[in-house]
């Protein structure tokens, strides 16, 4: 607001504001505004030339108007016209500065809004002008603008440069209290001296010697005035004092010229780094980040590694260890490469779970970059599948076999390796994929030593395979075909394997292919069809690491600068700058090759150099290879489509009879090993946490009555990052689609940090049934996909209806029950300890009603109880005797149906 | 800048200033959002962090809390400074500024801080300056009050 000092300055304006005030309702207001807007439009147009009041008072309208959050789309080139004039008189030039001020800004918050408002012209160089004012406001507001304009405009604005380094150099000279009140702190006008700062950073360094010579003068005063002894021990004099220290480094940097800036900007930086206050040694890591990629002070930099290692193990912030981490980054070339990597995967056995990943990609960077010997590249990236496997996203192990594939003098170590990796008992998926595929392809290197003759390798990887997701499984049936080439010897235990019927037969499409086929191929081909057919894979073509893109696309530009510029180490062109193919092979370029960037499963080996029988078996191998995307797709949209209707009837749509043809079923994973345990937990009770680990919770609600029930299954994400293609599927293993039919509900794809998701299932029981439902969760976390099956808690005692009877009615019908198979019996040892109110509780859970006086020995208890199906009831009784002198149970159950009998006794047989 | 939060120790926000267009919603998310992050962080911390593309610079002034977005090329310490000399105008304003001044009066607040920033951008940095305006301002108004002797304006109580 423009300062009105005396009764009769602008008394139209204070009559509007007035106005405005008065007004009583927001349309009354509009009303008022809109009025105005019409007078000033017309006076501003119109022929008559308006004096200096007017326009004055007319623009302060305007201002108004615009500080109330109205929209004003003209007035500003008055308003330009007003900043510059030099007409007022001094006795107005109080309030007439800030108008100026308040111009300026307003203009700048025009040109943001709307660039093509704002057209530049003779006026820029009066804007320019301002910063010669008398006033230190107006030259603060001016140098905001300039800033802003002079980006898109940078000719128009170029005479600032001499102006803003003059006005620098007079603030920087000046002394701690020339300023009076633009004094903070015994600084003088650190906001303006940033500002300007800011503003040159827009230009390259100055042409003119002279002005150049002030500019250098006045950044060696800054450098100089931060070693003097500090002028007051306030917090806020260090800091307006730094903050134009830092400033001054970030010009500096910008400038990149002056070798001898650089080096002392660069001291100063490296005592900040050990500074008390967290501040200046987070920003002083930030600055040297910048710093590292100069020519001139990358040495420098260099000199301060230690500190900078000491600070990513000691600093309790997080925030400034990842600046640590950043820095140590980018300060990485081949000298120190080797000291770097390894602190930061001791860093990583620590790190928070957040930065885990970017820590990884920036890990398998250096290790490629600067790999002098490969054995090193493939120790660093197994390390990090060891002890982060969960972060290392596929762009990491791609990109492992993608140079081990192109460099015969570490494939043979590459092989020895991921063979002693894969010895241990519990290994990451990621070390099973990247051994898989470097033993299919190298396995023969090692396969002269007993101790991992080819059946050593073929079993030891074999050992993994049950418990590995669908995509690793099918890349091991590819390592399979692919040894029996490389091992005619495992032929025949191999060809068992693909034989056997859970691979022939498989339920997920992609595997039953691929052992199909490679059973058949190795049944049917020659051994030297098969040997060309499965040739060790062609060089890949040179490329930028992916892994690099996607570290910047994780922090945006400059993430990579270590890697960016190659000018401070013009010698590391030559084997690291990329993967070069050896000229033999550019000729063969593979169909294959594009491996980065494709889906999880590597495509089996294709045939490149074969002309004949290749291009036949290409197409068989295509055809697998390209159906997993197209398979959920049209499962999906049936249960979308058929949500109203009956429960079973999407189930009939899927139930297939010939499972091979349909292009539906999910490729899920086995069960966890857990899961059995879970499900226990739920027999007794409807509601609980069902699964959780690190990053996801489930959790589980439902109820049932008769043979229909409903569950609530909530999926939390634990972290604070998004889950991606969420996708939460129930299958059905082996017939139970004709016994048990399970309607779900959409969840939505993205799931956010801290979020939680509700999805309903409706189930209807049709016949009695065995197994229970598996539940499979996918879903891309940072990247990374995650794939989890448990078995959903729905078990054959939740349709279960209790029933009175007298005791009478009780063993009338047990007797009835007399068939030996109706009777299924269980004598096992107590794993709670035995008390009979909670037994009494957990017989309730499990559904079936407890029948008082019936059995003589009151120890005892009886149930009873009708397990409701669509197709049939099933009748159940039950007794339970424990014997809590030998901490034993025996559990009797009889109904009509044997495999009935039997299931429950197990069942409930592990609650007690 | 793109906006200043000041909210209390117990997550209340008490004033909020927005330099860029956002919807409700929007400011909504992202309040809950950074109350949350700087309430959970312990005192010795740095003031600095990385939010989104954005940078945060807050500092705790007794119950408040003032928190600043600022873009990649701003300058984190002098931001802490403009804080800082928020707090003293707010201060030599009412006297001691607490809590409660800023609850109450909360239209001063935004009047002194509309003319020590405008559109984001530092516009006075002299105390002496922005107090002269906001005392003419106060002028204006208590003028206008008795122009019209209006009882439905809003008379604000005078802190000093």
């Amino acid at each position: 607001m423009p300062a009105v000092s005396k009764g009769d300055g602008m008394r139209g304006l204070a009559v509007f504001i007035s106005d405005i005030r008065n007004c009583k309702s927001k349309e009354a207001e509009i009303k008022r505004i809109n009025k105005e807007l019409a007078n000033i439009r017309s006076k501003f147009k119109g022929d008559k030339a308006l004096d200096g009041y007017s326009k004055k008072k007319y623009v302060c309208k305007l201002l108004f108007i615009f500080l109330l959050g109205h929209d004003i789309d003209f007035g500003h080139m008055e308003a330009v016209n007003l900043l510059s004039s030099n007409k007022y008189t001094e006795k107005q030039i109080d309030s007439m500065d800030s108008v100026k001020q308040s111009a300026a800004l307003c203009l700048l918050r025009l040109y943001k809004a709307s660039p093509d408002l704002v057209p530049m012209g003779e006026w820029t160089a009066r804007v320019v002008h301002l910063l010669n004012d008398q006033h230190m406001g107006v030259v603060t507001a001016a140098v905001s603008l300039i800033t802003c304009l002079c980006k898109k405009n940078p000719d128009d604005f170029k005479t600032c440069i001499s102006l803003a380094v003059s006005r620098l150099s007079r603030i920087v000279s000046s002394a701690s209290t020339d300023l009076q009140d633009y004094t903070y702190y015994f600084v003088p006008a650190p906001w303006l001296s940033v500002k300007l700062l800011r503003l040159l950073q827009c230009y390259p360094p100055p042409e003119d010697a002279a002005v150049k010579g002030r500019l250098v003068e006045c950044l060696e005063t800054v450098l100089n005035k931060a070693q003097e002894p500090p002028k007051s021990k306030k917090v806020q004099h260090s800091n307006a004092k730094n903050a134009i220290l830092f400033e001054t480094i970030s010009l500096i940097i910008h400038y990149d010229s002056e070798p001898n800036l650089l080096v002392r900007a660069c001291n100063q930086l490296g005592q900040f780094l050990q500074h008390r206050e967290t501040n200046l040694r987070y920003l002083a890591l930030e600055s040297m980040c910048t710093l590292a990629s100069s020519e001139f002070s990358h040495e420098a930099v260099k000199t301060h590694i230690d500190t900078v290692i000491n600070a990513l193990k000691t600093e309790r912030d997080v925030s400034v260890r990842q600046r640590a981490a950043d820095l140590l980054y980018a300060m990485c070339d081949r000298s120190n490469a080797k000291q770097i990597v390894s602190e930061m995967l001791r860093y990583l056995e620590t790190a928070d779970y957040a930065i885990r990943e970017e820590i990884v990609l920036k890990v398998a960077i250096l290790a490629e970059k600067y790999a002098v010997d490969y054995s090193w590249y493939v120790d660093t990236i197994l390390n990090l599948i060891r002890i982060a496997g969960d972060y290392v996203s596929e762009e990491v192990w791609y990109r492992v076999l993608q140079i081990v594939t192109n460099r015969d003098d570490v494939q043979g170590y590459a092989a020895k390796t991921v063979f002693e990796a894969l010895q241990a008992p519990a290994c990451h998926e990621n070390m099973v994929k990247v051994g898989g595929y470097i033993l299919g392809e190298f396995g023969n290197l090692i396969a002269g030593d007993p101790r991992s003759s080819p059946p050593v390798q073929f079993s030891l990887l074999h050992s993994k395979f049950h418990l590995c997701s669908v995509a690793t499984r099918a890349l091991l049936l590819s390592t399979y075909i692919k040894f029996i080439n490389l091992f005619p010897e495992t032929k025949a235990t191999i060809q068992a394997v693909l034989r056997a019927g859970s691979q022939l037969r498989n339920a997920d499409v992609e595997l039953q292919q691929r052992a199909v086929e490679y059973l058949t191929l190795s049944s049917v081909a020659s051994t030297d069809v098969l040997a060309t057919v499965l040739e060790e894979m062609p060089p890949f073509p040179e490329r930028e690491s992916s892994i690099l893109a996607k570290l910047k696309r994780k922090k945006g530009p400059g993430a990579g600068s270590a890697l960016d510029d190659g000018r401070r180490d013009p010698s590391s062109n030559d084997i690291n700058g990329g993967v070069e193919p050896t000229p033999s092979t550019v000729s063969t370029p593979s169909p294959s090759a594009d491996l980065l960037g494709l889906r999880a499963a590597p495509p089996p080996a294709a045939p490149p150099a074969s002309a004949g029988a290749g291009n036949l078996l290409v197409d068989v191998f295509d055809g697998p290879a390209a159906q997993p995307s197209l398979g959920p797709t049209p499962e999906e949209a049936f249960l979308s489509e058929l949500e109203p209707p009956a429960p079973e009837s999407p189930m009939a749509l899927l139930a297939d009879p010939a499972p091979a043809a349909d292009p539906g079923p999910e490729d899920i994973g086995p069960p966890i090993p857990e899961a059995d345990e879970l499900l226990n937990k739920f027999v007794c009770k409807n509601n609980g946490v069902l699964f959780e680990n690190q990053l996801l919770q489930i959790g589980v609600k439902s109820e049932f009555r008769q043979n229909l029930g409903r569950m609530y299954l909530f999926y939390g994400n634990k972290t604070s990052v998004q889950f991606q293609n969420f996708s939460p599927t129930v299958v059905h293993p082996g017939d139970l689609q004709t016994q048990l039919a399970v309607q779900t509900k959409r969840v939505a794809a993205q799931v956010d940090g801290g979020a939680q998701v509700q999805q309903v299932l409706n189930i209807e029981c049709l016949r009695d049934f065995l197994t229970p439902p598996l539940l499979s969760v996918r879903f891309r976390y940072g990247g990374a996909p995650q794939a989890l099956t448990l078995k959903l808690p729905v078990t054959i005692n939740k349709f279960f209806q209790p029933t009175e009877m007298a005791a009478q009615d009780f063993f009338q019908r047990w007797k009835q029950l007399s068939l030996p198979q109706q009777e299924a019996q269980k004598i096992f040892k107590a794993n709670h300890p035995m008390d009979a109110e909670v037994t009494k509780a957990k017989l309730l859970g499990f559904g079936s009603a407890l029948l008082d006086n019936v059995d003589p020995n009151p120890e005892n208890f009886v149930g009873a109880g009708i397990i409701q199906t669509k197709a049939l009831q099933v009748g159940c009784l039950l007794r339970l005797e424990p014997n809590a002198q030998a901490q034993m149970y025996r559990l009797t159950l009889r109904t009509s149906k044997e495999p009935v009998s039997r299931h429950l006794c197990e069942l409930l047989a592990q609650q007690f | 800048m793109q906006f200043m939060l000041l909210f209390s120790r117990q997550g209340k926000l008490r004033l909020q200033k927005w330099y860029v267009p956002l919807s409700d919603k929007e400011k909504k998310k992202i309040t809950r959002e950074l109350v949350q992050t700087v309430l959970a962080r312990k005192p010795k911390m740095c003031s600095f962090l990385e939010w989104r593309d954005l940078k945060i610079v807050y500092k705790r002034y007794a119950s408040l809390y003032f928190c600043c977005a600022i873009e990649d090329q701003d300058n984190e310490l002098i931001t802490l400074e403009i804080i800082h000399r928020y707090v003293e105008l707010l201060d030599k304003y009412f006297g001691s500024v607490c809590e409660l001044d800023i609850i109450f009066n909360f239209e001063k607040a935004y009047f002194i801080l509309d003319e020590f920033l405008l559109g984001g951008e530092v516009q006075e940095t002299s105390k002496k300056n922005v107090l002269k305006a906001i005392e003419q301002a106060d002028l204006l108004q208590e003028k206008t009050e008795t122009m019209y002797h209006s009882k439905s304006f809003i008379g604000f109580k005078k802190a000093y």
